[in-house]
């Protein structure tokens, strides 16, 4: 609460900073803008950065680190009855002590004796520390803000080259923001790498890597060893592969001829049309071609193979018949074909792009060659083109691999090495949404085994990223 | 000539066109071998052609020049009918190329471009091997039955483009690893390997450097015996070297046309005198 406060007295303080400054050089230059070296707004901004920015700086700190510093020194000094409690209950009595304070969640423990003589020292204390933080805190601000008021001030004249330095202020607040998706980034690789690294301690990687069984559900019965699950990953990367050569299947060739129809041979009335219903397809959310394809799709599919197949019982090849007969509503196929279907916009706008970028020079070299236009599409544009086709392709690949709700409602959850489109199959993204949907202890190896896959989809979808990204760049430096 | 409207069957036939003949000079017509009769182009609703008539005569080179945006261009790019390819453009009158309308609906452009080679301001090979930029024609149009064929084709057009020489022992380099000039002449090599009759050159030097252009030019003087050349060039000097005829564009329109020596000796109107001596565009 006091905190807010704080903030909105340092806004209100930096405002009559900015203010005061520009008031100040404007005066100095007898109201003239154009005798000065930078415009007043520019020496008011740098008063107003001064004011504020080392106190909100020391602000955020206390407020990311102060819980700590006080937990610290609350532990410093531990009763007697503390210090003979065990490691956990310890971490316990803290914790209710700083909860009672600020106001947190407080466990059941009932304190009493030397125990609740103890608790009720700690309280004082840890009132004390906090109260002396916070006050100390905010009046350290009030002084930082002041310092560097009175440090920016005097500096303010005509002469002053405020433009740059606040220029330079700019500078750092950008870098600040890029330094954040940064260190947010490396923070979820360094998460997946330190949980995988837990359950490559219960489950070896090479087991992980090639074993052909997938059944995690065993390990969490509490009267079996952990390890005893079945952990290898080979069926979940199977069926990820083969939904997603099903999926590419259907998205390169429809997508790609698409692109060169938009792009070579469409006129502007259709293009005009035809390129915003393709961006439409590209917002539909991926949980609506999810049930798209387990209401309306899966029952089409398995209707059309189940009348196949009663055209064959009885007959020589009666047991494909049969097979085909008991074709359920979910199979890698109907995943893989409405996936391919969400992934048609990608790879049409993305290869439009790229095949748009061809030099019209070119275009027109083959034509006035007397050429025809599909001569000229195969034999010049896309042979110019085909990098960064393979570049899109590359990206669609990496985005059928992390796809997850269309596989989690079409496919089926079981796991199988199998490359019969007909089959349930399940991929790496489904089971680690099984894996970690629902109350789940988080220390057992079921739910670490997500890590695991989480970190090996991640390796392969950022390869994949890497190939495509390099090649497409190739292809711009050599048209640029 | 043959008809335009069954060029198909003929294609083979002028590919392999007598070129001793040719060069012999002896059918060295005054009437043109293009003639162009109130074309007018427009873009959408702007127009940027009015009425331009003109006759390019065989193995000669008709100069066109004029300030920029005057049209020249487009008039080039109505006689291989490239104006074709851009969507809203319209083309009115007649194009005659050996007595036939060549904007007859039974002319086919793809044809046609066969027979009106084009060489575009900025050098633009394929992003091919040196060999197969000038083979690209050639394999279109079924030129050559055998790879020994293809390969003399290829062989003669660099030779005649003045190429060979620099470009024999590697062939199967990419075509954009050439220098500028080299390119150029490479654009020109793969016009010429389909044996065209017309060769249509859109400031074909205005991205080189003097040597190169100094070459082109040279080149440009060679095949003026075997083909009916027009060329767009923005610089007076190049249309007096190279030319035999000049027209003098305008605003769209044809101010003066005639023989070289003449337009730049004694132009009849003020407008091309201004122009010639530098008074403005």
């Amino acid at each position: 609460m006091l905190i807010w406060i704080a903030l909105l007295g340092l806004i209100l303080f930096s405002v009559s900073a900015y203010v005061a400054g520009r008031r100040k050089v404007l005066s100095a230059a007898g109201g003239r803008a154009r005798l000065m070296h930078s415009l007043p707004g520019y020496h008011g901004a740098y008063l107003a950065l001064w004011t504020a920015a080392p106190a909100i700086i020391l602000l955020l700190l206390v407020s990311m680190f102060g819980a700590q510093v006080e937990e610290v020194v609350l532990r410093a000094d531990p009763p007697a009855a503390v210090s003979a409690l065990p490691g956990s209950t310890q971490d316990v009595f803290y914790n209710d002590v700083v909860a009672t304070v600020t106001g947190g969640q407080i466990s059941q423990t009932v304190y009493d004796g030397a125990l609740g003589e103890a608790f009720a020292e700690k309280l004082v204390q840890a009132r004390d520390i906090h109260r002396n933080l916070t006050t100390g805190a905010l009046i350290a601000a009030f002084v930082l803000a002041l310092a560097g008021a009175a440090m920016a001030w005097p500096r303010l004249s005509a002469d002053f080259a405020a433009r740059p330095r606040v220029e330079r202020w700019i500078a750092v607040l950008f870098l600040a923001c890029s330094v954040v998706a940064v260190l947010t980034t490396l923070g979820i690789v360094a998460s997946l790498v330190w949980e995988s690294w837990r359950f490559f301690q219960v489950v070896p990687v090479f087991e992980f890597l090639f074993g052909l069984t997938w059944d995690p559900q065993i390990a969490i019965r509490a009267d079996q060893v952990a390890s005893s699950g079945a952990f290898g990953a080979v069926p979940l990367f199977m069926g990820t592969f083969l939904i997603m050569m099903i999926a590419m299947t259907v998205a390169a060739p429809v997508g790609l001829f698409a692109a060169i129809y938009l792009s070579e041979y469409a006129g502007p009335t259709v293009r005009a049309v035809v390129k915003p219903l393709l961006e439409i397809l590209a917002g539909i959310p991926t949980v609506v071609y999810g049930f798209f394809a387990a209401l309306t799709v899966g029952p089409l599919f398995r209707g059309f193979f189940n009348s196949i197949g009663a055209q064959f019982i009885g007959g020589p090849l009666d047991g494909l018949g049969l097979y085909l007969m008991q074709v359920q509503n979910q199979m890698a196929l109907v995943a893989g074909a409405v996936m391919g279907i969400m992934l048609i916009p990608f790879v049409s706008s993305l290869s439009d792009d790229i095949i748009n970028a061809v030099p019209q020079s070119l275009r027109d070299g083959s034509l006035a060659m007397g050429a025809t236009r599909s001569e000229t599409i195969t034999r010049v544009i896309m042979p110019a083109a085909l990098p960064g086709v393979m570049g899109a392709l590359l990206l669609a690949v990496s985005r059928a691999v992390g796809e997850t709700m269309i596989v989690t409602m079409a496919a089926g959850l079981q796991a199988r090495a199998t490359f019969n489109p007909l089959d349930t199959v399940t991929t790496v993204t489904v089971q680690i949404v099984t894996l970690l949907t629902g109350d789940q202890e988080f220390d057992s190896p079921k739910t670490l085994s997500a890590f695991g896959l989480g970190l090996t989809l991640f390796l392969i979808t950022l390869m994949l990223n890497i190939v495509a990204l390099r090649i497409v760049q190739r292809y711009r430096e050599q048209y640029d | 000539m043959t008809p335009l409207s069954n060029l198909g069957a003929s294609l083979k036939m002028t590919a392999q066109r007598d070129d001793a003949l040719a060069s012999a000079g002896t059918n060295r017509a005054t009437a043109g071998k293009v003639s162009a009769t109130e074309v007018s182009v427009f873009y959408g609703d702007k127009q940027a052609l009015f009425d331009v008539s003109l006759d390019m005569p065989d193995r000669m080179v008709t100069a066109l020049i004029g300030p920029s945006g005057c049209g020249k261009s487009t008039f080039l790019r109505c006689i291989n009918r490239m104006n074709d390819t851009i969507p809203g453009a319209r083309v009115d009158g007649k194009i005659i190329l050996d007595g036939e309308d060549i904007n007859d609906r039974k002319v086919d452009p793809v044809l046609l471009r066969a027979r009106v080679g084009m060489v575009f301001q900025k050098p633009n090979p394929f992003p091919k091997s040196i060999f197969e930029n000038v083979a690209y024609g050639p394999r279109i149009h079924g030129f050559a039955d055998n790879k020994t064929e293809l390969a003399d084709i290829v062989e003669s057009s660099l030779k005649r483009a003045g190429l060979w020489k620099e470009v024999a022992d590697r062939l199967q380099a990419p075509g954009t690893s050439l220098s500028g000039g080299q390119q150029q002449r490479l654009v020109i090599a793969r016009a010429i390997a389909v044996s065209p009759e017309v060769i249509l050159m859109d400031e074909p030097c205005s991205a080189l450097d003097p040597i190169a252009t100094a070459k082109i030019e040279e080149l440009i003087d060679d095949l003026r015996s075997q083909y009916c050349i027009v060329i767009v060039t923005h610089s007076m000097a190049q249309a007096a070297r190279v030319s035999q005829r000049t027209a003098f564009f305008h605003m769209g329109a044809v101010v003066e046309a005639g023989a070289t020596d003449e337009i730049f000796t004694n132009p009849r109107d003020t407008r091309t005198q201004d122009y010639i001596t530098g008074r403005f565009g």
